[in-house]
């Protein structure tokens, strides 16, 4: 299976590329991409230098054109695909059907992957991609557990790729707009989900609260560490009680599903993370290369310490087998 | 402009649903939108009875159109989508590429839902070319940007605007009604039947924010566009939705008509709305901002 690493600058690529990764995915620093964080990503020529970079070293880079243009926005979401067909990209990962039409029509040696964005979660909807656009891959959300993931590749007309570590969001991407309702900035609009620029942390005596947009997502005692206000990721009240009503703050984890994803044919396992520190892409590709490695020797067994590296760089210290696992659901 | 009853969101029981569209088939609605679009373990009402449904409204003089489920996931969705795709009495309205595709490929001329992401003239004039008739604009989304579709879209595509009601805000995998009552979703006992309305969820500090319905999430304040329905019909569009709750439904279509028509100022159906929803009402994606705001009308006039 082809590892498939984030890198949100060009050091943090360059890491990913030495430490394992077959391939990175990037973004340009614009709301062109699911990951539109202030000083991340990457303008035309850092980007071309890491296309350079991987190149040479025999790996490919794919860049994240993945939120949906609105008509004002239009010709900068087309300026990044041409942008990215210019540096030799090996794909795009695209969500907006508009702008699948548009690669193919004009860049039509670029591959167009189906971003996570577009939510495609049954093999008919991706028929209809690979019909229309000729999308060679598509990424699926973090809805289905692995049976569901089974049929789909098995009736599937193209490669899939699915999720193997990272933040989890517990709703089926490209379809929440829970963040938009707070803040006026959601994934499909503005590339980021409960945007930095709508926290607070406000301090009093007895506590620490967390809000979005002025809603009060959590509140912790002096003693509790306190998380970043994700909305989906709050504690809420309902019929009496209070809790991670939606999801507590815990990221995906599955190596110890690994053989399975490989024995239903997944072609590709892709690691969350664009926004997250150098260090962080070192041990997620270090370890998720050892272990990808060790499954094609044979006698795959999830070693502790890949575990323990995993979990000291997870949300909430903590990682689950999502949606995956039919539990969860 | 038409008006349009949307997909029932929640789990009512049987007699409920044939209650509640006796009703409607009175009001002064146009088109109906039926069917089970959230959960595929709702089975109170089959395809079939959904087709009696339809045949009593189309009696009545209304325009049905059949939805179809959000998320799918198992097999056994897809080959209920399909069964839905075949009946040639009425049109689909996909709510997802998996519909889309199969409609498309039967030739068959389709409607698209809130949630199927069309956030541009370019996506839809790729649709209408496949047998797109309808579209409604997703809930996310300003006038600004309807206007500037609106410009660019093919003329002959109708545009719907969700205009009333509680705003579909997520879909995911798990389900949040079966995890508030430490159910596992493949054991959920049918509580979303218990929850008309769904479940309020509130802050830390009692403010009502979601409401959580299955694997869906929806806001708990109301959308309420009624004071810009004057705006809608010089953007051109066709049809406003209203999105039903147990109560009111009817009322709420016969006020948005009757503002419409000129028969009631905007104003005066503002406090009738007013007097009969008790949650918070909301309109901010209307206007660029975040989608739980109330931009009141001396300001949006600004």
């Amino acid at each position: 299976m082809e590892l498939v690493c984030p890198a949100g600058n060009l050091p943090a690529l360059k890491i990913a590329v030495d430490n394992g990764a077959d391939t990175v995915y990037i973004g340009f620093g614009d709301d062109t991409n699911a990951r539109h964080f202030a000083g991340l990503n990457f303008n035309e020529d850092r980007a071309k230098q890491g296309v350079e970079y991987a190149h040479a070293r025999g790996r490919k880079v794919y860049i994240a054109i993945n939120t949906y243009p609105q008509p004002s926005g239009w010709q900068r979401w087309t300026d990044a695909i041409d942008r990215a067909a210019r540096i030799g990209a090996d794909a795009v990962i695209l969500a907006d059907i508009g702008l699948m039409a548009y690669a193919k029509n004009n860049h039509p040696e670029l591959n167009l992957h189906l971003s996570v964005q577009g939510s495609a979660t049954s093999y008919e909807a991706l028929d209809f991609y690979c019909q229309n656009f000729y999308i060679k891959r598509a990424v699926l959300p973090r809805v289905l557990s692995v049976a569901q993931v089974k049929k789909v590749i098995e009736n599937s007309p193209v490669e899939i790729e699915v999720f193997g570590f990272g933040s989890l969001c517990v709703m089926v991407e490209g379809r929440c707009i829970l963040s938009s309702y707070a803040t006026g900035r959601s994934p499909n609009t503005y590339g980021a989900c409960s945007p930095a620029s709508h926290v607070e942390y406000i301090e009093n005596d007895i506590q620490l609260e967390t809000r979005l947009g002025g809603v009060l997502i959590d509140s912790y005692e002096k003693h509790e560490p306190a998380g970043y206000p994700t909305l989906c990721k709050g504690r809420f009240e309902t019929m009496g009680n209070t809790y991670y009503a939606l999801e507590e703050p815990t990221s995906l984890n599955t190596l110890d599903i690994l053989p399975e994803l490989k024995k239903i044919g997944v072609k590709a396992i892709k690691i969350e993370g664009r926004q997250r520190s150098p260090a962080y892409i070192r041990t997620v590709t270090k370890t998720w290369s050892e272990a990808l490695k060790q499954l094609d020797r044979g006698h795959y067994q999830t070693k502790s310490e890949w575990n323990r590296a995993l979990s000291e760089i997870s949300e909430g210290f903590q990682t689950t087998l999502g949606a995956y696992h039919r539990s969860w659901q | 402009m038409k008006i349009s009853l949307g997909p029932i969101y929640y789990y009512w029981s049987k007699e409920r649903v044939y209650q509640f569209y006796k009703k409607i088939a009175k009001s002064k609605v146009d088109i109906v939108y039926l069917g089970e679009v959230i959960c595929s373990k709702r089975r109170e009402i089959k395809l079939r009875d959904w087709l009696e449904i339809a045949h009593q409204l189309s009696a009545a003089g209304k325009e049905v159109v059949l939805s179809t489920l959000t998320l799918l996931e198992a097999d056994s969705e897809l080959k209920r989508l399909n069964r839905i795709t075949q009946v040639n009495e009425y049109l689909v309205e996909a709510n997802d590429f998996a519909a889309i595709g199969l409609l498309s490929k039967q030739q068959k001329p389709f409607a698209i839902g809130p949630s199927v992401n069309m956030y541009n003239a370019q996506s839809l004039n790729i649709l209408f070319n496949k047998g797109l008739k309808r579209w409604c604009f997703p809930v996310e989304l300003s006038h600004e940007t309807l206007t500037s579709i609106m410009e660019d879209k093919n003329s002959k595509l109708e545009t719907e605007v969700f205009a009333f009601g509680k705003l579909p805000l997520a879909f995911s995998a798990r389900c949040f009604t079966a995890r508030a009552y430490n159910l596992d979703k493949d054991d959920c006992q049918y509580k979303c039947i218990e929850h008309e309305k769904g479940l309020l969820l509130s802050t830390k500090e009692d403010k009502s924010f979601l409401i959580m319905n299955g694997i869906q999430t929806l806001s708990s304040s109301t959308l309420n566009l009624i004071n810009n329905l004057e705006q809608m019909k010089e953007i051109g569009v066709d049809i406003i939705r209203i999105n039903p709750q147990s109560e009111h439904a009817d009322n709420i279509i016969d006020i948005f008509r009757d503002v419409i028509d000129n028969k009631v100022s905007s104003a005066d159906a503002q406090s009738i709305i007013d007097k009969l929803i008790s949650q918070k009402q909301c309109n901010g994606y209307w206007f660029e901002q975040a989608g739980m705001d109330m931009v009141e009308l001396a300001q949006s006039m600004q």
